[in-house]
């Protein structure tokens, strides 16, 4: 039975005798199934197909045709963004794996002082505020910035960080490397400590032990992390466009959707080449998995053994996560320094400091933030509900086409926000409300929004988490009398309890700084979140401060949500060692 | 029939004075791509000389905003549309989105510059107008000691070359104009010539207009293509830059216009009334928003240096602009200066540096084969696929208004233009590298 764990898929010839044994599955996991199918219809499929079947008609007649996508393989600047935009995705999983395998290894393996501080840190780059972000990196690492500035100073000489498409790679490696860290660290901590003990009695140790035994354990989380981020990168339109590197996809898509009086198919059609090419990247993901089974039984306890280090490799430790920390959180630093800089151009730092930008955003501010946490919360609620969900259905039951759950909640991620927004208009916006306000103005509809575009990251944190429960605990559990209903509440949500707030934090989090759709889709100043306060404020030269000021509170703000919930983490974990 | 239309009048003037009393009540929504910095000052104005109306505003940028009200049209909130860009105003009425109003301002002239200021059909109506010039970072000029440009054709001397930027037409209505002008101004093929021989000195193509200021105040780029408040807003705000018009600049209008099916139609009247009075116009000549009003009246309350359209001819008046010109080519023109600059700019700025090294060495050389070939080479560069007929024939520009009428796709047309101008663009820079060898 243990052959049928987590990564047995259907398609496995052994599969085929356990299908028809489960095939019906159980009425409750049927209507679970509809339901999410249905949500994610009615909130994904039908509003993006409402904007992106212009792909598939002709010019003039509005007939079906394959001509757009033929256009588009013969149209060298598609075919030159469509391998920039493979290339900087490859390249920026690799430079993340680079910022976030010490630090999750070090924080996770070794008694490390601060490790939930740097946790935390750590996780904040995922938080850039729009527009903010980019020009607090401008003035740091910029051809004018205060690195090459100093350069130029002392040595005469500059170094293009953000010019093309190095400075995309890295501003997004910078960006999205929390994915990776947070998925790799909840893996690292569920790892069975009696796996590495058995590793250790053999004789393993140090490297090997790492390669052979540790890091392949912890593969589900490494991949659900850098899974994500290539995704993300790929779709990733706003980076792209604030450092005027245009030749990538998902800025193509961006450029031609919204342009003015032009009714260009080709828009759309990059739109479908984006979903398609995210599906295939998650398919290739599960692909890796598939066949290995990283189900441990024994849980709890902390997971693996922490070491104390010796002197020597403490500084080393201390050395690299604080150069790590120091290039990952260089946005912020340069965030904070501009919200209290009175006027900062073409110098290494401000010309003076004032408190001036925290006290015009301090009164106006507080209904933003307000809203801020209310949509952000509800869609991080909604996104770990269904994401386990699914997540469960794909894992432990064999329903025909429950991948495809797994499947459409992922391709949101490839969907640009403008699109998702203009298609919750034309859907929702005939639909009335009682009073006679239409559906779409109704600040719900911007919580759906959020909330089916974070979806993806929440449903791999949980899809990680489940993958590393090794299914004869329920088994177990149901073998001694209970329900299916109560095994997974008492059984599989405890031990996903990680991966869960894993995946409620990314969302959370990311949901706060979205601005994409909210643009579309906010419908008057008092349901407002903060993202789109900041976009008011970034449109204008007297704007900059207060709009960094913003900027400083948003990431405060959802950094304090994300050390609380670390906290919880960290304090679950320790009752249930003491427990044991 | 005199007294009855008095009385009629006197009725219309008491319907007025009551419905002003109504549209008290109410809140007025609108969508517009102004900063804060511009709408909080008309906010609270507005609001205080009509009290008990609070004004909605609903902060998008220029695209956003057309695509809202054109999704939203089956149940519209919203009153009115605030924006710079012309040609957006232009699509909306195109689809039936704009509701006439002939504001009740008198003393507004036709024309400001050579552009009219209003909406023949009274759809839309200008009530503010920028010139564009040059912006540049005067700490940025010093530490690279580069002059103070004067005019648009200093910017494509070899000495500002990957100093300069500039929004992308197709992503700024009003960069748009400015280039529609210079191309009527010069003329087709001339236009081109100095557009592209600017373009090859620029460092980067934005998407957004206030991306230009934006680099340009954190030194980033040196200088920048702008619209005249985006500089004066930066200088109230304490960066150090400059700004000047040059000798021959364009004066574009911003505009309002009331949606069609507006909710409160009677505020959003209002509202467009206000912004055209003496009152509203005032308010354009704040520090922090520092746009020129439509009204001449209004000058003379203005500080002394305030540029005046009206009298200096400078501004926009040397230019001529024929909108139906402009009109029937906007797409194409926009899709013509991507493909060939903006998705190009690597080549073409590769060529522009080999023509300027070149001619560099001419000059400490001469050579008339290389000067020759130099001369080839800008021919290169300037070379543009479509003539100014094609580019307004209906079987062009049916291309990228997704017509009823089949014929060619905007891909293949932007594939040929793009594959004309990269060709052409490798094709000079070997020309002037071949040059450069013969006056060395």
């Amino acid at each position: 039975m243990a052959g049928a764990t987590t990564a047995g898929r259907a398609q496995t010839p052994s599969a085929s005798s356990k299908r028809s044994k489960r095939l019906s599955a159980s009425p409750g996991q049927v209507a679970v199934a509809l339901g999410i199918a249905a949500f994610l219809v009615l909130f994904l499929i039908v509003p993006v197909g409402t904007v992106i079947y212009v792909a598939f008609t002709e010019k003039g007649t509005g007939e079906f045709t394959l001509v757009n996508f033929l256009d588009f393989a013969q149209t060298d600047l598609f075919i030159r963004s469509f391998w920039n935009s493979l290339y900087v995705s490859a390249m920026s999983v690799v430079v993340a794996s680079v910022f976030a395998l010490p630090l999750a290894y070090i924080t996770t393996r070794f008694e490390f002082r601060g490790a939930m501080l740097i946790q935390t840190l750590g996780f904040l780059p995922l938080i850039m505020p729009p527009f903010v972000g980019a020009v607090a990196m401008l003035l740091l690492f910029g051809r004018n910035g205060t690195v090459n500035l100093l350069l130029d100073d002392w040595f005469g000489v500059k170094v293009p960080f953000m010019e093309g498409l190095n400075g995309v790679i890295f501003v997004q490696a910078v960006h999205y490397f929390p994915f990776i860290l947070i998925n790799l660290s909840t893996a690292l901590r569920n790892i069975d400590r009696a796996m590495e003990e058995a590793a250790q009695n053999l004789g393993s140790s140090g490297f090997r032990l790492f390669r052979r035994i540790v890091f392949p354990l912890a593969m589900p989380g490494y991949i659900a992390g850098a899974s994500l981020v290539f995704v993300k990168v790929f779709d990733d339109l706003a980076t792209p466009l604030l450092l005027n590197v245009k030749d990538m996809l998902a800025p193509q898509a961006y450029l031609r959707v919204t342009s003015i009086g032009i009714a260009d198919p080709m828009g759309y059609v990059i739109s479908v080449v984006l979903i398609c090419m995210s599906i295939l990247a998650m398919w290739v993901s599960a692909r890796a998995m598939r066949g290995k089974d990283y189900a441990t039984v024994q849980r709890g306890g902390g997971g693996l053994a922490k070491r104390r280090m010796r002197p020597w490799e403490s500084a080393i430790a201390y050395a690299v996560v604080l150069l790590i920390l120091f290039l990952v959180l260089a946005p912020h630093i340069g965030l904070l320094l501009l919200s209290f800089a009175t006027v900062w151009s073409f110098s290494p730092l401000p010309d003076a400091f004032t408190l001036a930008h925290y006290g015009r955003v301090f009164g106006e501010s507080f209904i933003y933030v307000k809203n801020t946490m209310v949509y952000a919360s509800i869609a991080g609620l909604i996104d770990v509900v269904l994401g386990t969900a699914i997540a469960y259905l794909v894992l432990r039951t064999k329903l025909i086409g429950r991948e495809w759950l797994d499947w459409a909640a992922t391709a949101a991620l490839a969907i640009p926000g403008v699109v998702l927004g203009i298609g919750y208009l034309r859907t929702f916006y005939d639909v009335r409300l009682p009073n006679g306000t239409p559906l779409a103005a109704f600040w719900i509809v911007i919580v759906l929004a959020l909330a089916i575009r974070r979806l993806p990251y929440a449903l791999r944190a949980c899809y990680a988490a489940l993958q590393q429960i090794s299914v004869s605990l329920e088994e177990a559990a149901e073998n001694l009398g209970a329900t299916k209903l109560r095994t997974i509440r008492r059984v599989v949500l405890p031990l996903m309890a990680g991966g869960i707030l894993a995946g409620f934090v990314t969302s959370f989090a990311t949901a706060a700084v979205e601005l994409s759709a909210t643009l579309m889709l906010v419908q008057s100043n008092a349901d407002a979140p903060l993202a789109y306060g900041l976009y008011v404020f970034m449109q204008s030269a007297a704007g900059r401060g207060p709009g960094a000021a913003l900027g400083v509170i948003a990431v405060l703000l959802v950094a304090l949500c994300t050390f609380a919930s670390h906290l919880i983490i960290e304090k679950s974990q320790k009752v249930k060692a003491a427990g044991r | 029939m005199l007294r009855h239309s008095a009385a009629a009048a006197a009725l219309v003037g008491a319907a007025l004075f009551t419905g002003a009393a109504f549209a008290q009540s109410g809140k007025v929504t609108i969508v517009t791509s102004f900063s804060k910095d511009v709408t909080d000052p008309f906010k609270q104005a507005f609001e205080k000389a009509n009290p008990g109306v609070t004004l909605d505003v609903q902060n998008r940028n220029t695209n956003a905003g057309v695509k809202f009200v054109e999704e939203t049209k089956a149940n519209n909130q919203v009153d009115i549309f605030w924006a710079s860009a012309p040609d957006a105003f232009e699509v909306l009425k195109g689809k039936g989105l704009l509701q006439k109003y002939k504001p009740k301002a008198e003393g507004i002239p036709e024309k400001i510059g050579s552009y009219p200021i209003n909406d023949p059909e009274n759809f839309y109506s200008g009530f503010a107008a920028s010139g564009y010039g040059i912006m540049w970072n005067d700490r940025y000029a010093k530490a690279n000691k580069l002059p103070e440009p004067k005019d648009w054709q200093d910017l494509a001397k070899p000495v500002y070359f990957d100093h300069v930027s500039m929004a992308a037409p197709s992503r700024s209505g009003t960069t748009h104009l400015t280039i529609e002008t210079i191309l009527q101004g010069e003329g087709w093929d001339q236009g081109w010539r100095t557009l592209k021989e600017v373009s090859g000195n620029f460092s980067q193509i934005t998407e957004r207009s206030f991306g230009v200021p934006e680099a340009v105040n954190s030194g980033q780029v040196g200088f920048g293509i702008v619209i005249d408040f985006f500089a004066f807003s930066s200088q109230a705000s304490g960066f150090p830059v400059k700004f000047v018009y040059p000798t021959v600049t364009t004066i574009v209008p911003a505009n309002v216009g009331v949606i069609a099916n507006a909710p409160n139609k009677a505020g959003a009247e209002a509202f467009v009334d206000y912004l055209v009075s003496p009152a509203g116009q005032e308010v354009l000549l704040e520090p922090s928003i520092r746009r020129l009003p439509v009204n001449p009246a209004v000058y003379d309350k203005a500080p002394a240096d305030y540029p005046n359209p009206f009298k200096d001819a400078s501004l926009g008046a040397r230019v001529k602009f024929d909108v139906d010109v402009s009109e029937k080519r906007t797409n194409v023109v926009d899709v013509l200066y991507d493909q060939t600059v903006t998705f190009q700019l690597d080549a073409l700025k590769a060529a522009t540096k080999a023509i300027h090294d070149a001619e560099a060495a001419i000059a400490k050389k001469d050579n008339a084969e290389a000067k020759a070939l130099v001369k080839e080479a800008r021919d290169l560069v300037a070379a543009m696929p479509v003539t100014e007929q094609e580019a307004s024939s209906p079987e062009i520009a049916g291309a990228f208004t997704g017509g009823k009428q089949k014929g060619a796709r905007q891909a293949e047309l932007e594939q040929q233009w793009a594959s004309f101008a990269k060709e052409r663009y490798q094709q000079a820079q070997a020309k002037a590298e071949q040059a450069q060898k013969l006056a060395r």
